[in-house]
């Protein structure tokens, strides 16, 4: 991997970035009664695509936000604009992640026609974040941020609506938590940005359609367990290389699994909420691989897991894997509507480098050949074996290449490290799939615990 | 801008810390209140719907059945206390005093330095309007548990990435 590709300037990554930050500042005072500075902002947003097809409705959004007369559409039109210029930032760090790991990646397919989606759910999410556009970050208080309770509770049971009900769910508890928004002292603002654009443009008919393209056959080789959570909900993705039973290039697949959960299910309670639903997540905390027969796959390269479609196998060392397989597999691209920085996740093997533990803030440093790659250990999920300090011990680390704030990063998923003269591997996501490990096991029971009471709870008094 | 307004994955809250839920099956901090869901010492089906509003500690405190808590007279009741001990358990005193607003004075704030704190300023009690709505709200968290889990990916969950920073 050529760590210097990784902080050398990608060409007009800066201007981009600034008409994005120019948008989020008017953002953050709410366009119901624009200032000047934040009627330039969106003009200078609606400028950066101006050689874009959303030229015109953008150019008009910015117009009439300024004039104090933007309906929804013309706020869902500048989420457009700032989402696409985003989309360009994630292709030109896309590029640049694949030259410095020498990745090739297949092209996007055509997106499907889109279906509609329990419209009056749909429209009531871009009803309740029209309103916090036009109150602005500052503007935010009970009242504004409590409309999503009820179409939030309204869009979780069906699977269908998970994405925008799990994005609106994490973000409005981030807004309530930070009310009333005139006496916060620093905003999130790039952030919020993102999350807002983000649920605009989930409302929209087939915005988060991935549908299964094909089904696939062969061996699964996992390489490590992401996890993502926020106060009630949680996701894992199993990161792996597959190879076709029928001898074609090996792929890097993506396999997920997510649930909402009560804020006080944590850490073990996690892994216990997801494990029943994919066997995979016990197979690659075992090291083992996993034979799939016909597995639905979307184009994005992500597993729709069935676990009747999978089958325990060998062994499979995720070291050996990122030596051997990794570097021949072929990268699926990314959808359309889903380039965005945030969505970087390029599973990376190294080894030889030189680890740094600062004394101080606990921060790792790799360094390769003379480059510095900073490695963000803080994304390590607490219930695991895998720390800060075994990190900055390692010698090898299979990890996840990622940008964010102006900078690419390392997230570590497991580390070969030596102990009493031996090279041990230790995983993030050791636990998944349960574990024999003294502390592991005192989670375990605690998180048990917790979801028994809950739910003793909830026998004697839901439904009354 | 500063690095915190600029990154996408930007820790807003801090994680909550895992603590036992026998006693206090709900606690948050939420509409201006402290407020939670404490299970009866002497009844399993009944439960105390309990409350203290920030600046102010006006309090509240009664049955799941709108029936007042006969220990919440002229001030905080066990139920309160537990609901105090809980909150500050799973969020940490910090954030706890910062919500109510709360000044506990010098040196480290713990459950018992806020309870005395809010105590010591002779708080009336609040109407009980609040209860209905506290109490659907722990009912809607208990739903949590019912929803089916997916495989079908979510990406929007990356901008949710882990911290091991507790509150």
């Amino acid at each position: 991997m050529r760590l210097d590709l990784l902080t050398e300037p990608v060409d007009g990554l800066d201007e981009a970035l600034a008409a994005v930050d120019a948008f989020d500042r008017a953002l953050t005072g709410g366009l119901l009664r624009l200032r000047p500075a934040q009627a330039a902002g969106l003009a200078e947003l609606a400028d950066a695509v101006a050689g874009s097809p959303l030229a015109a409705c953008a150019a008009e959004a910015a117009e009439k936000a300024a004039a104090g007369a933007a309906s929804e559409d013309h706020f869902l039109a500048l989420a457009a604009a700032r989402t696409a210029l985003l989309g360009s930032v994630h292709d030109a760090l896309t590029a640049r992640a694949d030259e410095a790991t020498g990745r090739t990646r297949e092209e996007a397919p055509a997106p499907a026609a889109a279906e509609p989606q329990a419209p009056n759910l749909t429209a009531a999410a871009r009803s309740w974040l029209g309103d916090l556009a036009r109150a602005g970050w500052q503007g935010i208080d009970h009242d504004v941020v409590s409309g999503s309770a009820q179409v939030v509770s309204a869009m979780l049971p069906d699977p269908g609506l998970r994405r925008l009900a799990a994005l609106l769910d994490g973000f409005s508890a981030e807004l309530a938590a930070s009310c009333p928004g005139a006496s916060l002292e620093r905003i999130p603002v790039r952030r919020w940005a993102d999350l807002w654009a983000r649920g605009m443009l989930l409302t929209l008919p087939g915005a988060a359609a991935a549908p299964a393209t094909e089904t696939v056959t062969g061996r699964l080789l996992p390489l490590g367990v992401d996890v993502q959570e926020h106060a009630t909900a949680a996701q894992a993705q199993v990161h792996a290389v597959f190879e076709p039973a029928d001898g074609g290039t090996p792929r890097l697949v993506r396999a997920s699994v997510s649930a909402p959960k009560p804020d006080t299910v944590l850490g073990a309670g996690v892994w216990q909420l997801l494990r029943p639903h994919m066997t995979l997540l016990a197979a690659a905390g075992e090291g083992r691989s996993m034979d799939l027969t016909d597995m639905p796959v979307t184009a994005e390269g992500d597993l729709i897991w069935q676990d009747d479609h999978a089958r325990t196998g060998e062994p499979a060392d995720a070291f050996a894997t990122a030596r051997v397989a990794l570097p021949t597999a072929a990268t699926p691209p990314t959808a359309p509507l889903d380039r965005h920085p945030v969505r970087l996740a390029h599973p990376v093997f190294l080894e030889g480098y030189t680890a740094e533990l600062d004394a101080d803030d606990e921060t790792v440093t790799f360094t390769l050949a003379g480059h510095r790659l900073a490695v963000d250990t803080d994304r390590v999920p607490a219930a695991g074996p895998l720390t800060p300090k075994a990190v900055a011990a390692s010698g090898a680390c299979i990890g996840l290449l990622r940008w964010d704030d102006g900078r690419f990063f390392l997230q570590p998923l497991a580390v070969e490290t030596t102990v009493r003269k031996k090279t041990v591997a230790v995983h993030a996501g050791a636990w998944a799939g349960g574990t024999t490990d003294k502390a592991g096991a005192k989670a375990e029971k605690a998180a048990t615990d917790a979801v028994a009471v809950l739910r003793e709870r909830a026998g004697r008094l839901l439904r009354k | 801008m500063s690095d915190f307004e600029r990154s996408s994955t930007a820790r807003v809250i801090p994680p909550a810390r895992p603590r036992k839920l026998a006693k206090v099956p709900f606690v948050e901090l939420a509409d201006g209140r402290l407020q939670g869901v404490v299970s009866s010492g002497s009844d399993i089906g009944r439960v105390y719907v309990s409350s203290v509003a920030a600046g102010t500690y006006a309090y509240a405190c009664s049955t799941n059945n709108n029936r007042p808590c006969g220990g919440a007279r002229g001030g905080f009741c066990n139920h309160i206390g537990a609901l105090i001990n809980e909150s500050v358990l799973q969020y940490g005193a910090e954030r706890v005093a910062r919500y109510l607003r709360v000044d506990a004075g010098d040196g480290e704030a713990t459950a018992q330095s806020l309870t005395t704190a809010m105590s010591g300023t002779r708080p009336f009690p609040a109407d009980s309007k609040a209860a209905a709505s506290v109490f659907s709200r722990f009912l809607r968290h208990l739903a949590y548990l019912e929803l089916a889990p997916t495989t079908g990916p979510l990406p929007e969950m990356q901008w949710f990435p882990p911290t091991r920073t507790v509150a």
